[in-house]
């Protein structure tokens, strides 16, 4: 009876977004209008009817005494005498029901705040249509019990963050950064992948639970040697410092914030900027089995919340300052994870994600609350100069300002020595092709040939 | 063999040929594209009623002889596991092509020739390895010819290409035919056969051809030319068998190299149509990779990914047609802005060129998860590569979007939405590519029984003819049947 509570509100929670978006994505496919007052009345339903059950799961886990409640939705596609399964499973444990919960009400604050931010304006379908995919993407990744279904929530997040970052569509600026988020999120994806596919191949199935031998998160063990362990998890810090923001993938975040201020707050400073933290937390088991792989962690983490510290100081908007502090704080958490307070880690998410989203939330309107702080304290409010910046000296606080300013060179560095050789590479090939068809050819092999525009030259692209 | 219960093939192909002999009579152009589409959704139906008559019959493969009866005595049009699906994906792109073909565009599309080059297509998709297989092949490639003559552009690079595919294909076959077994030359045929699916599919670097082709050609032509991968149909059916697993394993390597390429070169071009161009040759690429794995996880992620590619490179393809037919050739080194203009049309473009690339819940999604999985279970280290393909291939999508609909305001109100027959068309793929993305189990049980069976098929020849691996007169009816089902 109680399996059977468990598996029909498990599988509500799941299949809420999921509806939610089938909804949104087909009537926008047959070109059906849905009126602003419907889309976020089904949103918020939507919201509401996953966060319920999800309430009362952790109700009756904390009743029955229980702390893992499988999902099994069966395979989604098998091939038995290949060993081949791609499992549809998710888990309500002491990692994802937390999680999930603050996915749900984030996203609840953020949609019924968006109704009135994005009133009337022409995107107003869109956002919503891109929320649904980020909200199902969040739930499937918070309750995926294998690496295969969380790469599905995965990608929709990232697909749903890069689209949102170019939401105001007809200027340049957010497209391009739309363009360069996906662009990382790509690359760490195929990372992610690569992580996914050696995890089979070692452990033979995708499981969460095949990859932790023993217990429920986070007392299970690695079920692989420290080597193996070093490989999977490197692979994996890749994709998570992709998603996260961390070294050196910093700079997408405060472009991100290009995007509206709801998905902003909702992507960059509370859900989407935590999940790498929560991928490696989900495979805590994996870090403790390789030291290496912890020190790479914490290393990774020293070196992004040092950063992070840097570029907010310098930031001159209030959301981009935000952004550089999400990267400190996640920074943190990563170094929390790398020295195994899995908890912590956890509490710091939460914690870190609902203030980020109430400071991000409010940031549209922060000079009327500066304003209305002065008017209650009288004299205006007082500069706070001092730091320990103020005491280095000069040089190091003007070579920090430059870093911070240009956000760690991070960006500078990804142009010089990936997308400029890249470009060179097959700028080169492509002039030789050019060259060896009009060899072969009795006239010029390209209609527009002459123009040689590149509008995406590093230069203008940072 | 067993039969098919009606002439399902024969007038699969039959059907457009009348078709072309209809509409080449009709002056009117509207009138004529309606029948170019009457033509082509009646072909489609014929091809699903073949299909769906193969699957009731449950073999391996089965035959039709009923009109033809008298011309071939020998079995030639016969489907199996690897061409019974072929038949409706090809009908299927034919249709969608020619439906979102807009009437001020139809004088540049022949579609007398695209009908004559429909009925090619499923005729040489019912066939195996042939005379009849080896001549299709060669006559295939002569509608590019003419309209690219037609247009009066220079003919030169795609001539000389096809000419040596002819002379490669025709040269390796007679060889095949005529080479003793134990002769010091028996490789020989098939590195020839090899070389010429290998051009045909546009293996680097000669893949010239495609660029000059998309080029010069009209882009719906291209799209029927490319799209269907005839390429990889000609290495499954005159490689595959034939040759040696280190050969093939090595052709899987330099189109993983050509993937890796095409994808780079897809990112730093500028025109939309070499960006299609390039992704469409990446993705084949992919396609042929898996099928030279000669593993059935592998076979099975590529013959998956090829209908992924065959229906959602279709959508991208002529989605980006429906755009050029209303702004002209797109340039992506500008923004252009067209959301507001073109909404669904955006939409749709963001959809198959997702879907394209393997997206979750989007069909290609566990084909390209399959096919990682083969390669990298083959050659860890360059099957890689294949995800950084992908990855790479991502970009291109998203980048195109961006530029195309994005970026600026346009400042012209006038309105450039879909027409009921493309909204159709895309539609039509759309669903398709979604459906079999969350429902994707019976498709790729259908597909790994395929490769399985082609896999045991190659196995069992290999054994009984060891020292034969290129023999010229093996053809699959000599071997048992397997029964399934």
């Amino acid at each position: 009876m109680i399996d059977l509570a468990f598996q029909t509100l498990g599988i509500v929670t799941v299949a809420s977004p999921v509806l939610l978006l089938f909804v949104l994505g087909f009537s926008a496919l047959v070109g059906f209008k849905l009126n602003e007052g419907v889309v976020a009345r089904v949103t918020q339903c939507s919201v509401l009817v996953s966060l319920v059950p999800a309430l009362s799961i952790l109700v009756l886990m904390l009743a029955v005494g229980t702390r893992y409640v499988p999902i099994e939705l069966g395979n989604w596609v098998t091939i038995p005498e290949q060993e081949f399964h791609f499992h549809l499973k998710f888990v309500f444990d002491r990692l994802s029901v937390p999680f999930l919960i603050l996915s749900c009400i984030l996203c609840g604050v953020v949609s019924v705040f968006t109704r009135r931010y994005l009133h009337r304006e022409e995107g107003y379908l869109r956002f919503f249509l891109f929320y649904a995919l980020f909200f199902a993407g969040m739930v499937i990744s918070s309750l995926a019990a294998t690496i295969e279904t969380l790469f599905v929530g995965w990608e929709m997040v990232g697909l749903s963050s890069a689209l949102l970052v170019a939401y105001f569509h007809e200027r340049e600026k957010p497209v391009r950064n739309g363009q360069r988020v996906w662009s990382i999120y790509r690359l760490s994806d195929a990372a992610f992948l690569i992580a996914a596919i050696t995890m089979h191949h070692l452990t033979g199935e995708g499981d969460f639970g095949g990859l932790m031998s023993s217990g429920v998160w986070p007392e299970g063990t690695a079920a692989v040697t420290s080597a193996q362990a070093l490989l999977v998890g490197t692979l994996l810090l890749i994709a998570a410092a992709g998603k996260s923001g961390l070294f050196p993938f910093s700079g997408w975040l405060p472009r991100a914030m290009e995007g509206p201020t709801p998905s902003s707050a909702i992507f960059y400073g509370a859900l989407s900027v935590h999940l790498g933290a929560y991928l490696l937390l989900r495979v805590s088991p994996l870090l403790e089995a390789s030291l290496v792989l912890q020190v790479l962690v914490v290393s990774l983490g020293i070196v992004s919340a040092c950063l992070g510290g840097i570029m907010s100081r310098v930031q001159s908007d209030i959301k981009g300052s935000l952004a550089c502090a999400s990267v400190t704080q996640v920074g943190i958490i990563v170094i929390e994870i790398g020295l195994g307070f899995e908890y912590l880690a956890l509490i710091h998410i939460v914690g870190h994600a609902c203030l980020r989203t109430l400071q991000l939330l409010r940031a549209p309107s922060l000079l009327r609350d500066y304003d209305s702080v002065e008017n209650a304290v009288g004299p205006g409010l007082r500069q706070d100069n001092g730091s320990l910046f103020g005491l280095c000296p000069v040089g190091i606080q003007e070579w920090c300002y430059r870093c911070g300013f240009d956000r760690g060179f991070m960006d500078l560095a990804l142009d010089e020595w990936i997308v400029r050789p890249f470009q060179a590479l097959f700028g080169g090939f492509d002039r030789l092709e050019r060259r060896v068809s009009n060899w072969l050819s009795s006239e010029p092999c390209r209609d527009v040939d002459g123009s040689e525009k590149r509008p995406d030259s590093i230069g203008r692209a940072a | 063999m067993s039969e098919l219960h009606l002439p399902w093939l024969e007038l699969s192909i039959l059907v457009p040929l009348v078709g072309a002999a209809c509409v080449a009579r009709v002056r009117q152009i509207e009138t004529s594209l309606r029948i170019a589409v009457a033509f082509c959704a009646i072909t489609l139906e014929l091809a699903c009623g073949e299909f769906v008559d193969f699957l009731t019959l449950g073999t391996f493969e089965a035959h039709d002889h009923f009109l033809f009866n008298v011309l071939f005595p020998s079995e030639v049009f016969v489907v199996d596991e690897l061409s019974a699906i072929l038949l409706p994906l090809g009908a299927l792109i034919h249709l969608v092509v020619v439906m979102s073909t807009l009437k001020t565009k139809a004088p540049r599309f022949s579609l007398t020739w695209s009908l004559i080059s429909e009925s090619l297509l499923l005729a040489m998709f019912s066939c195996r390895a042939s005379w009849t297989l080896v001549v299709l092949l060669v006559v295939s490639v002569i509608p590019p010819f003419l309209e690219i003559q037609n247009r009066k552009r220079c003919t030169r690079i795609y001539v000389l290409h096809m000419s040596l595919f002819a002379g490669l294909l025709l040269t390796g076959w007679i060889l095949l035919n005529a080479a003793p077994d134990d002769s010091p030359l028996a490789l020989l045929p098939g590195a020839l056969l090899s070389a010429a699916a290998l051009l045909r599919a546009g293996i680097v670097p000669l893949h010239l051809w495609l660029t000059d082709l998309y080029e010069k050609a009209a882009f719906g032509t291209s799209i029927l030319f490319c799209t269907p991968l005839v390429g990889a149909y000609a290495m499954m059916r005159l490689v595959l068998p034939i040759a040696p697993e280190w050969a093939l394993q090595s052709i899987a390597i330099l189109s993983i190299v050509t993937a890796l390429y095409a994808a780079g070169m897809a990112l730093v071009q500028i025109e939309a149509r070499r960006k299609f161009c390039y992704l469409c040759l990446c993705q084949s690429s992919l396609v042929l990779a898996g099928l030279e794995l000669v593993t059935p996880i592998g076979l099975t992620g590529a013959l998956c990914v090829w209908l992924s590619v065959g229906l959602s490179l279709t959508g991208f393809g002529i989605t980006l047609r429906c755009i050029e037919a209303r702004i002209g050739k797109v340039s992506l080194a500008d923004y252009h802005g067209l959301y507001r203009q073109m909404p669904t049309l955006a939409g749709f473009f963001l959809l198959t060129g997702l879907a394209s690339i393997g997206f979750p819940a989007t069909v290609g999604f566990v084909g390209m998860e399959l096919l990682i999985e083969g390669a990298v279970d083959v050659y860890p280290l360059i099957g890689t590569m294949v995800v950084l393909a992908a990855a790479m291939n991502g970009i291109v999508v998203l980048l195109a979007y961006f530029r195309i609909f994005t970026g600026c305001q346009q400042p012209t109100n006038i309105p450039m939405h879909a027409r009921p027959a493309e909204r159709v068309a895309v539609l039509l793929l759309t669903l398709l590519l979604l459906g079999g993305g969350l429902y994707p189990h019976p498709g790729v049980a259908l597909r790994y029984h395929a490769a399985r069976e082609l896999t045991l098929q190659r196995d069992r020849r290999n054994l009984s003819i060891p020292h034969t691996s290129n023999h010229p007169s093996i053809e699959d009816h000599d071997l048992p049947t397997l029964e399934h089902h």
